[in-house]
């Protein structure tokens, strides 16, 4: 295959659609919540990427993938924007510490089968001067790290474009990096939800990640296997809702915020078909052949209806039948928060699906009350 | 020969009253001598004197949170560099950042105050990958993680209101697409939800010039009071709760039961 050719396949396979599906789809293989997966986990192999080989091949794949952008005329705009350099620096730091940690994990987790106590227990009488032991290691930490910092800042300068203009918008403009996953989660919510809401549920999820995780194992030492559902929700969340959107966000988004390849051409001309609908419209246009009813509550009355359905009566009929074991185990206080917080986290990908498969714009349309979801 | 001579400089130096009055242990040989270098230190007690052995071990905690620590006075200081040669006003802030580059010797304090502010966003994220794969939130340790997570939300902060001070294109525009959320604030903002409920007869309370958004850049668009607004945020008033929420943080973690590890 020539280099063109892989490109070409590179730029298909990065569009959200289909790279989130991949990764959507391989997650649970990757971090196996159950039996069932672990199972496929280990008979593909898949649990090699946790060995030093598989450590390896994605640091070459990572490095690869940069080297072929690198000589690209087009990812190279995009690549050697100094800005964008932290965003090199968190492709290759994320995989190579979540690899570090897995790798312990499921070093430790043979030694917790054959009955060991994990890798970092040692005999608690046994214990280390913090002078010198500790002091010394974090002073060469703090030399190693300004003098990257030095060499960093000699070889590239920081950016500063033309000054200040109210009456030129670029386009595309970009949040800075660190939230260009927000960003792109406006292209599937109001600002209202992308910008506020959802920070606010990431924001108060994290903290109530010890209040509701009652699993006990697991403290103060790398393992998956005591805690595979946690570490599968939690990868989850961090890497392809967060991190794989700022990735999509950065290299992926072009002019008027369309999807390029990373080798493809910022056509700023680039036309995409507008052709979104809302429910009420599927609804009431499309089944019943008639205009919108007036009344709005009537109007958005199966969205209403649909919303109440999932965040409301979902996580009952759950506690009653599937998850009634959970529900006995965590009680009602943590059960429902769980399930308020897991079910606002699937409705990212749930309303990305509705848009990519139905075009589906709104579930509730009230754009008269600012009401959009 | 007297006792005397046999004296290296080293261990004049250490029986000095100088000395003895700034470092009264000695320099740490002993075992108690070198606890003592940490307990009496105001700087060094953070630490525990003694730790068990996977603690100090870099492939167990990779050193985020104390990196972390350190970029954020690394920050400090090359910020404080900064402010003697910025100001923070529509007309000169822009030359200000320009001459950083040109005029002032050792150019480089911008630079080295841009990457280590994109690195701290980095290395508190790592730092919190490696609490959550370590499981070390758990009991007794839950209150903690929620402070780690406010200071992970206020060194996006942080950087944020940073990003617009260059008051360059790349700056304004970042901060207007960030801002603009603001604006549909449920109730708070005026194209949000529910803000429309919020009228006395006919009079809106929450519109365009009162608003979330409003607050927050101190007008209708980013303008002159934005850049004011953001400075002090960005100088003053953020690194302040940053503090006291790391003063929590570290001593949480002593009070908590020192740093985890398996039983």
């Amino acid at each position: 295959m020539n280099i063109t050719a892989l490109k070409s396949l590179i730029d298909a396979l990065s569009a959200p659609t289909i790279s989130f599906t991949i990764l959507t789809v391989i997650f649970p293989f990757i971090f196996p919540p159950s039996d069932w997966f672990e199972k496929i986990h280990r008979k593909s192999g898949l649990w090699r990427i946790w060995t030093k080989l598989g450590g390896v091949i994605g640091m070459i794949l990572i490095t690869a993938f940069f080297v072929i952008g690198y000589f690209d005329p087009y990812f190279n705009k995009t690549l050697t924007k100094a800005d964008n350099f932290p965003i090199v620096l968190m492709i290759y730091s994320m995989w190579f510490y979540i690899w570090l940690g897995m790798f312990k994990a499921y070093r430790n987790d043979i030694r917790l089968d054959q009955g060991l106590k994990p890798n970092e227990y040692n005999d608690p009488d046994d214990k280390v001067l913090v002078w010198p032991d500790l002091v010394y290691i974090e002073f060469i930490a703090l030399i190693l790290f300004q003098v990257f910092l030095i060499v960093w800042s000699i070889i590239v300068a920081a950016p500063i474009e033309e000054p200040a203009n109210p009456a030129a918008t670029p386009n595309p403009s970009k949040a800075p990096w660190y939230f260009l996953g927000l960003q792109e989660m406006l292209v599937y919510y109001d600002p209202w939800i992308a910008g506020v809401l959802l920070p606010t549920f990431i924001i108060v999820g994290l903290m109530a990640i010890p209040y509701v995780d009652i699993n006990k194992k697991g403290d103060g030492y790398y393992s998956f296997r005591e805690r595979r559902v946690g570490m599968f929700i939690f990868m989850y969340g961090w890497v392809v809702l967060w991190l794989f959107l700022i990735i999509i966000g950065t290299f992926f988004r072009g002019p008027n915020w369309n999807f390029f390849g990373p080798f493809e051409y910022w056509d700023i001309h680039k036309v995409e078909a507008l052709t979104n609908v809302n429910l009420s419209e599927i609804l009431w246009v499309k089944w019943f052949n008639q205009g919108l009813p007036s009344n709005i509550l009537i109007r958005e009355g199966l969205g209403f209806v649909i919303t109440g359905l999932y965040l409301f009566v979902l996580p009952v009929v759950l506690a009653k039948t599937y998850l009634k074991d959970m529900y006995a185990a965590y009680g009602p206080t943590r059960f429902v928060t769980i399930m308020m917080l897991g079910l606002v986290m699937l409705a990212l990908p749930i309303k990305m699906y509705l848009r990519w498969v139905f075009n589906l714009q709104y579930i509730i349309a009230i754009p008269e009350w600012f009401f959009n979801i | 020969m007297s006792d005397k001579n046999d004296k290296s400089l080293l261990e004049k130096m250490e029986e000095s009253q100088v000395w003895k009055s700034i470092i009264r242990s000695g320099i740490p040989r002993t075992r108690r001598q070198r606890m003592h270098a940490i307990l009496g230190s105001v700087f060094l007690h953070l630490h525990p004197a003694r730790l068990p052995k996977h603690a100090v071990k870099v492939g167990y905690t990779w050193c985020m949170g104390g990196l972390s620590f350190f970029l954020f006075v690394n920050l400090t200081i090359t910020g404080i560099l900064l402010m003697f040669y910025y100001r923070p006003t529509v007309e000169y802030a822009f030359t200000d950042i320009i001459d950083l580059s040109e005029q002032v010797p050792l150019g480089i304090m911008r630079e080295l105050h841009r990457w280590a502010a994109h690195s701290m966003v980095l290395i508190v994220w790592l730092h919190m990958v490696r609490v959550f794969m370590t499981g070390s939130y758990k009991p007794p340790r839950e209150f903690n993680w929620g402070i780690g997570v406010i200071l992970m939300v206020l060194t996006m902060l942080l950087s944020f209101t940073g990003y617009l001070l260059p008051w360059d294109q790349l700056a304004i525009w970042a901060v207007t697409v960030g801002s603009n959320m603001a604006r549909a604030t449920p109730f708070l903002g005026n194209e949000g939800p529910g803000a429309a409920l919020l009228a006395i007869g006919d009079i809106n309370l929450v519109h365009v010039g009162s608003d979330v958004r409003f607050a927050l850049l101190g007008g209708r668009f980013v303008g002159e009071a934005t850049l004011l607004r953001f400075y002090v945020l960005h100088c003053i008033a953020i690194p302040f709760v940053a503090m006291i929420f790391m003063a929590v943080h570290f001593w949480r973690i002593r009070k908590d039961g020192g740093i985890s590890g398996p039983l």
